[in-house]
């Protein structure tokens, strides 16, 4: 599926929810269920540093599209972590480049995203698209 | 008694919605709300008096520099300081204590000590380390026990004769603890150290003396006591204030105003280069007036109030720990629950409406101590209410059964 489509299906279920509390309590299960990331990939070298919570993300090729791994030490960075690793994860590099993040503010989760909440969220979005421009620079060699 | 109902009408912004409930606000430790009373001095500025001070012949020029001059004097007396020329008009403690940590650079040498609390917010800790850097003195910490209270036998111990100043806050922004300044001061006037107390979280709880502490150095800042941000203020003591150079630019142009007049009447603005935040000095003035008019030991003894009920409230939640027991501390509640990031815990009370802070609170080495990423903080004024103290632990315990 393309980044696209899977984001407007999360956008779909998202629909669903009639308050922020149910939103909230998905991606809390999101958070709690997912085991996101290789124990020995969560080295300091992975991590992203917010102010408040900590996120580590580990990339890899894998013909020729980039799988993301990710984990945070808060429960609901790790939700939304989940979520924006089904949208991005398993895609070309270039169709990542050429992906906004726009269904964030859809699905009532801007407040994350914003700079100024310091969760370390805005640095990792950055940092997928660093790792898309250096597996692409790599797929064009 | 206060009439807490009547005290609130006087702060437009709580009658806030947030996220469509009414604001609950618990993030008076990073800064307090601004009653109606302040809101009028600084449009009254703007409106009235607006021009720059010090300078013009013109008639508003005069009356916003009597204005500015008379809050001046309103910080004087506030703190009691022997001379209104001992206060100087900063943007604010981080400015005060840059200040003075760049003026110690020409005046303390390698090998030179400088101490300074383990409760120390970032502010206090890196222009000392700044200052170590460039003059080869050393810092040491005066550390803490569990309770968060200061080891004050270790404190003597660190004090010698190579000991040049000493700096810790009055109280703790992250702990809320309130240290024993009067004794950290005698102690190092001993030795011969000057001492900064950084009164930033204690200005808006007790009014501090600095002639009866004798203390060389005292700073807040306007924000956190009912005043405007961007505004602050330094005491200094008038001979530690003449030793010290300039701190901004301008500094020759100073030096040649100071030659034709007395250094006395030069003094403030010695350190006052360039036009000043005039109406913040004149809210801030308007904000002590505020204070004053409520009274600090009513404002004392209710806060207190509010601490004793929120922490017996908070501890009856299971898995609840909070940091920071000290038996002298004001109305600040640092905790965490079993389990749960104080991210988390934050983000679903923004949802209720409630406004606390999580983190470190700009204070990562006692973060370190207790081995924790941060804390959740509520911290209390005295425009809160016990109903309040309620709806932040409904709230708690709502974010507790969503997390676990």
């Amino acid at each position: 599926m393309e980044i696209k489509e899977i984001q407007e299906e999360i956008i779909d279920e998202f629909s669903m929810f009639d308050d922020w509390m149910q939103r909230y309590e998905y991606m809390i299960d999101l958070g709690k269920s997912l085991p996101l990331i290789n124990e020995e990939f969560k080295t300091d070298d992975n991590i992203i540093k917010g102010c408040q919570s900590k996120v580590w993300v580990h990339a890899e090729l894998e013909d020729n599209k980039l799988v993301f791994t990710a984990d945070s030490d808060a429960i609901i960075t790790k939700g939304i972590i989940a979520i924006l690793i089904r949208a991005f994860s398993n895609q070309k590099p270039q169709d990542i480049l050429d992906a906004d993040t726009q269904f964030i503010d859809e699905i009532g989760l801007k407040e994350h995203l914003s700079p100024t909440r310091a969760n370390g969220l805005v640095s990792m979005i950055k940092q997928l698209k660093l790792y898309a421009v250096a597996y692409q620079t790599q797929i064009e060699d | 008694m206060l009439d807490i109902k009547k005290i609130r009408e006087d702060f437009p912004i709580l009658k806030r919605q947030v996220n469509g409930k009414p604001l609950v606000y618990l993030d008076n430790a990073a800064t307090s709300q601004t009653p109606q009373q302040v809101l009028d001095a600084i449009v009254d500025y703007y409106q009235n008096y607006n021009a720059n001070i010090h300078r013009g012949v013109h008639t508003l020029s005069q009356e916003a520099t009597d204005k500015y001059e008379q809050a001046r004097i309103k910080i004087q007396k506030h703190f009691n300081a022997a001379n209104s020329y001992e206060i100087i008009f900063t943007s604010g403690t981080t400015h005060s204590i840059n200040l003075v940590a760049n003026g110690f650079a020409s005046l303390i040498k390698k090998g030179d000590e400088v101490l300074v609390s383990a409760m120390e917010h970032h502010s206090n800790i890196v222009p000392w380390q700044m200052l170590c850097e460039r003059t080869g003195a050393v810092l040491k910490v005066i550390p803490m026990n569990q309770e968060g209270e200061l080891l004050m036998d270790v404190y003597e111990e660190l004090l010698n004769y190579k000991t040049k100043l000493v700096f810790c806050n009055h109280i703790s922004n992250a702990l809320g603890t309130i240290n024993p300044i009067e004794e950290i001061i005698e102690k190092a006037h001993k030795v011969g150290a000057a001492v900064l107390i950084d009164g930033a979280q204690a200005a808006p709880h007790l009014i501090a003396d600095v002639q009866a502490l004798d203390v060389d150095f005292y700073t807040c800042s306007a924000h956190k006591i009912c005043g405007p941000t961007g505004e602050g203020m330094l005491y200094g003591k008038e001979e530690w204030l003449n030793k010290l150079p300039p701190y901004q630019g301008g500094g020759e142009m100073i030096a040649e105003v100071t030659f034709e007049k007395t250094t006395y009447a030069d003094l403030p603005h010695k350190f006052e280069a360039g036009t000043p935040n005039i109406c913040g000095g004149i809210a801030f003035g308007a904000a002590l007036d505020y204070m004053n008019a409520i009274g600090f030991d009513e404002i004392a003894k209710y806060e207190h109030e509010l601490l004793e009920y929120a922490t017996e409230e908070l501890l009856k939640i299971d898995g609840l720990k909070i940091y920071g027991t000290a038996k002298n501390k004001t109305s600040v509640i640092s905790f965490n629950i079993e389990g749960i990031h104080p991210y988390d815990i934050g983000s679903i009370l923004d949802k209720l409406g409630i406004a606390v802070r999580t983190g470190h609170h700009c204070a990562q080495p006692i973060m370190d101590f207790y081995k924790i990423p941060g804390t959740v903080r509520a911290s209390f004024a005295f425009y809160n209410t016990k109903e309040e103290v309620d709806v932040l632990v409904a709230g708690v315990l709502k974010a507790k059964s969503m997390l676990l």
